[in-house]
């Protein structure tokens, strides 16, 4: 009886307990069923969107750049397809091996191996790492026919900018290099496309003033990827947007044609300019550099000696190169007089020197030039004539007439580092050295020496204005931003200027190239209706001498560095004006010698070329295509743009085969 | 002959006892099964090679063996109790001296078709054994503090060992188990309490003799979401499948976290997870709905049973498998620290599938000879 009592009891406390449980088990799984709903109801957006981030990476894809191309739109810049060999070392059983082995169809360096071993061993297994790029077709198709030997090698294509024109536009178009990292703190986030590797932004030139509209925008793959980061498909996919084309003002044949005349000098620099519109034709200097070496990354020596050459290759003289403008200046100082009231009759007499006071000024003809008028002192450039009237009228006159001519003033051109250059008077030399202005120096500035300085391109500028009727033109070089049109057309009159006055300044020009007797008749144009006038200037660089004068010791036997600058300013036709020139030629002793037949090349180049008639620069472009002057044309699809097998040269790229294997 | 045959009693025949069968434990048993090959289906990206059809072939093996278990008379399996117990325990002690002799840290014998775990066989030794002891005990007995020295030491050798290997997981499921077992048979509450109050005062304590680092050690285990990129990586991205599954899931083989592999362990300790990232808040409340039913009716198996051994080994069982499964989805959940567990019969796993199957046969038999009349 007790046992069973005893029982009872011990059931009793097994049912109590075994309901405590089952309930404690329902209470379980009740608390899970509530954790479940609050991580799947009241935190599941954000887990879903924590989710996503996991699993989508978004992958950019680079526009392709913007072309830059000339007026006709020949392309000066594009993006040529280059095959590059890249290696993944998932894929690659021994990378070393592998490596090693394609060495016996490519160059590669042993340095070369080991850097991209290190590489790819620091990046997930199955990316990429470029082995070489610039592959020749022979290369690939060797490396393609050879691929089973290879493992873990591939083929890619990629694309390298490419300068056609090489040094002849490489002060224009400039060069593409990779982000630095500056740019990429300041403006990466905004622009991620930045990050990409091998993704290039422009460093100088055109390429760096319009970067921006250039570079397009990224296109994006949304990748859906594990938790290594492979990808395993592809969610959506925006395609790029290629960036702008610029068309510039340039006749890329004309601009080459400068360069091939001035790269007879050591230096020189010119520019061929729109005189009614303002246009810039050609703008070179001589020498270059070619900006493929840039875009490619440039090798240290050659970056180097560039940077060491005394003729400065890396700079646009043409803009950049501030020079005495010498006689070519003559012309604002005889405007000047004819404002300030001397009259265009007036003569003066010219004994081979200027005195004032006990301070003697020679002419740059020691014999002298005789009885000479306004006219015939530009055609001879006589220096006295202009000592004399500069001296009645004083340095701020001449100034005046300077600054509305364009010199003095940048004109906000489209390249950077464009200088003002000098142009002196009383409160100039008064901020500048706290000093009065003494007359002696106003006779020197007259004949564009001492201290007025000009630019190349302000020279055509001045010019320009002279012989288009005074309108006060500003020269351009962007013609065209992606759809939208640039440049001016018409442009406000200078008040002062006078129809007679320039009428007899552009009189003096003609007999300085036409008339025996003027500085410049020896380079004049026979070509019937391409005749050109324009002046001649010698800018000395360094003091005559007493001795140097006394010895009559010639110019051209100083060394280099010393002889004088050879300047030319020139205008074509000269009965309706319409290309103006500028031409400096650096040490090149004498502007009639050195400049003088440089312009009338040039000019007789623009005339027969005349790229102010085309009306091909506002034509619409098709997309990634150029427009060309109709020939025979052989499309190439591996350049992206037509080209073409004669008339126009297009120096630096040869025709290719057609990619891919075969 | 017939009294000592396993199968037949005089009372029912075959047939009858086949038919006595907890079918309704069967039908939900099959219904989990079921989840489980879904999920593994899912887990193996659609390849039924990989995990889910071997699962199946699994559970319809050790569905055959639980029903022959369940018909086998209850007292046959008392009998076998403790031999069975000190046979799993040689096979622990066999498993530990291997992983010494070199072939490497492992927790299992390869017996070919399968490879054998014998902790797992041990959880259900453990309870047998248990259940046994208490088997002829009454209150008075089950109070004495000498009464409880046999089945302390029943539990703590195999923890011991368990620990060994080292398997912590397992481990404190035996001992979690086992103390359960203990409970229901009714040892006095102060014991618990006081066992409950010795640990809480020990926590301070060890706290204080820890090194810095140790303490850190502690702190990611406890909380492993401080550590997102070390230790908590795992439970955060099982979080974030969970929660990203939201109220209906992201449907059938469509669940990201654990397709592109972010998520661990997905084919064992982690199948919940993909589950619910899958079939979202619905599909997991139902299949937490389908063990609560299985445990009530284990549970009622116990209670209806007219004899201790029954009682103990059936609630025991239903004990065990509970702790399984809480643990393993509380801690998927973040509820408590990263142990391995599985998930019974959902997750991929060969000994476990077939002890766990083998223990709701017992629990079956406990059922079919719920009159059985078990003696001393």
């Amino acid at each position: 009886m007790a046992k069973r009592k005893n029982d009872d009891d011990g059931l009793k406390t097994f049912s109590r307990r075994t309901v405590l449980i089952g309930g404690l088990q329902v209470v379980g799984l009740g608390i899970l069923g509530g954790r479940l709903a609050y991580l799947q109801l009241v935190q599941g957006n954000r887990y879903k969107m924590l989710s996503d981030q996991n699993r989508i990476n978004i992958r950019l894809i680079a526009p392709p750049r913007g072309l830059i191309v000339d007026r006709f739109g020949v392309p000066l810049a594009l993006n040529v397809e280059n095959f590059q060999v890249h290696i993944i070392r998932e894929q690659a059983r021994d990378m070393r091996a592998s490596l090693e082995a394609l060495r016996r169809f490519i160059f590669l360096e042993e340095h070369t191996i080991d850097s991209v071993i290190e590489q790819a061993t620091k990046i997930p297994k199955f990316l990429p790492v470029k082995v070489k790029e610039e592959l020749t077709w022979e290369e690939v198709a060797t490396i393609e026919v050879n691929l089973p030997e290879l493992p873990g090698l591939l083929i890619d294509k990629g694309e390298t900018r490419t300068y056609p024109f090489g040094l002849t536009t490489s002060h224009l178009t400039g060069y593409v290099g990779a982000v630095s990292e500056d740019i990429l703190k300041a403006e990466g986030e905004k622009q991620p496309v930045l990050s990409l590797p091998g993704f290039k932004i422009g460093k100088i030139g055109i390429e760096k003033q319009y970067d921006r509209e250039m570079r397009g925008k990224a296109g994006a793959a949304e990748m859906e990827v594990n938790v290594v980061g492979r990808e395993v498909r592809e969610l959506s996919h925006k395609d790029p947007i290629p960036g702008d084309r610029i068309t510039l003002t340039i006749d890329a044949e004309l601009q080459r044609y400068a360069h091939e005349v001035l790269s007879k000098e050591r230096s020189a620099s010119a520019v061929v300019m729109d005189a009614h519109t303002g246009a810039v034709y050609a703008m070179a200097s001589h020498p270059g550099y070619d900006p493929n070496l840039f875009s490619r990354g440039i090798p240290r020596n050659i970056w180097k000696s560039l940077q060491e050459d005394s003729s400065l290759p890396l700079m646009h003289k043409a803009l950049v190169g501030q020079y005495p403008p010498g006689s070519t200046f003559k012309m604002l100082t005889a405007i000047a007089g004819l404002e300030h009231g001397i009259p265009a009759g007036r003569t003066v007499y010219c004994p081979g020197f200027y005195m004032m006071g006990k301070d003697k000024f020679h002419c740059w003809k020691p014999e002298g030039h005789g009885r000479v008028d306004v006219i015939t002192a530009l055609q001879k450039s006589c220096d006295t004539y202009f000592y004399t009237i500069a001296n009645e009228m004083g340095i701020d006159a001449i100034a005046e007439v300077s600054r509305r001519f364009g010199l003095g003033e940048k004109y906000g051109f489209d390249l950077d580092d464009e200088r003002p250059g000098i142009i002196p008077d009383r409160a100039w030399k008064y901020a500048r050295f706290g000093e009065r202005w003494h007359r002696g120096e106003t006779v020197v500035n007259a004949i564009g020496q001492g201290y007025v300085l000009t630019t190349p391109l302000q020279l055509a500028v001045m010019t320009a204005r002279l012989v288009n009727g005074g309108f006060a033109v500003k020269p351009w070089l962007t013609a065209q931003v992606g759809e939208t049109v640039r440049g001016v057309e018409s442009w406000p009159k200078i008040e002062s200027a006078r129809d007679e006055h320039l009428k007899l300044i552009l009189t003096g020009m003609e007999k300085v190239v036409n008339e025996p007797g003027g500085t410049a008749f020896a380079s004049r144009i026979t070509e019937p209706g391409m005749e050109m006038g324009g002046k001649t200037g010698t800018a000395q660089v360094v003091r005559i001498t007493k001795e140097q004068r006394r010895l009559r010791v010639k110019n051209e036997d100083l060394p280099w560095e010393q002889r004088h600058h050879a300047l030319f300013v020139g205008y074509a036709p000269i009965h309706a004006p319409r290309y103006v020139c500028s031409v400096v030629v650096e040490h090149g002793v004498g502007g009639s010698r050195a400049a003088a037949p440089i312009a009338k090349e040039l000019l007789i180049r623009a005339q027969s070329r005349d790229p102010a008639s085309m009306t091909a620069l506002y034509a619409q472009p098709e997309q990634g295509g150029a427009i060309l002057p109709p020939a025979e044309n052989e499309t190439h699809e591996d350049m992206g743009v037509p080209e073409r097998k004669s008339g126009l040269i297009i120096p630096g790229v040869k025709p290719k085969r057609k990619a891919g294997p075969q | 002959m017939i009294r000592d045959s396993l199968f037949l009693s005089p009372e029912q025949s075959m047939i009858q006892r086949f038919l006595s069968l907890n079918w309704v434990l069967v039908i939900l048993l099959c219904c989990v099964m079921a989840v489980g090959v879904i999920a593994l289906y899912s887990a193996g990206g659609g390849d039924l090679n990989k995990w889910a059809g071997n699962h199946f072939v699994r559970f319809m093996f050790g569905l055959g063996i639980m029903m022959i278990i369940a018909m086998v008379d209850v007292k046959w399996w008392y009998r076998v109790a403790w031999p069975f117990y000190i046979g799993v325990f040689i096979l622990l002690i066999l498993v530990e001296i291997m992983g010494h002799i070199g072939m490497g840290a492992q927790r299992w014998i390869n017996l070919g078709f399968i490879q054998l775990q014998p902790s797992e066989l041990m959880k259900i030794a453990v309870i047998m054994c248990l259940a046994r002891h208490f088997h002829g005990a009454g209150p008075e007995q089950t109070r004495r503090l000498t009464f409880l020295i046999v089945p302390a030491a029943i539990i703590i050798a195999p923890v011991g060992l368990v620990m060994l290997q080292p398997d912590l997981g397992t481990a404190l499921m035996i001992l979690m188990a086992g103390a359960g077992l203990v409970f229901i048979a009714g040892a006095p509450l102060w014991i618990f309490i006081s066992g409950i109050a010795a640990v809480l005062t020990a926590i301070p304590i060890g706290w204080q003799l820890m090194h810095d680092y140790q303490r850190q050690r502690v702190l990611t285990f406890l909380d492993p979401e401080s550590d997102p990129l070390g230790a908590g990586y795992h439970i955060t991205q099982s979080k974030i499948a969970l929660g990203s599954g939201g109220m209906y899931g992201k449907g059938f083989m469509q669940g990201t976290q654990s397709r592109l592999n972010f998520l661990p362990e997905k084919q064992t300790d982690f199948i919940f997870t993909l589950y619910a990232e899958e079939w979202g808040l619905v599909g997991g409340i139902a299949l937490l709905v389908l063990f609560a039913l299985i445990f009530i009716v284990c549970l009622r198996i116990a209670l209806r049973c007219r004899h201790n051994f029954g009682r103990y080994l059936a609630a025991g069982l239903t004990i065990n498998y509970s702790l399984h499964i809480y643990i393993n989805i509380a801690m998927v959940m973040g509820l408590i620290p990263v142990v391995g567990v599985p998930l019974p019969m959902i997750s991929h796993g060969g000994t476990a599938m077939l002890a766990c199957l083998a223990g709701f046969g017992l629990i079956m038999s406990c059922h079919v000879y719920r009159h059985s009349k078990v003696t001393r």
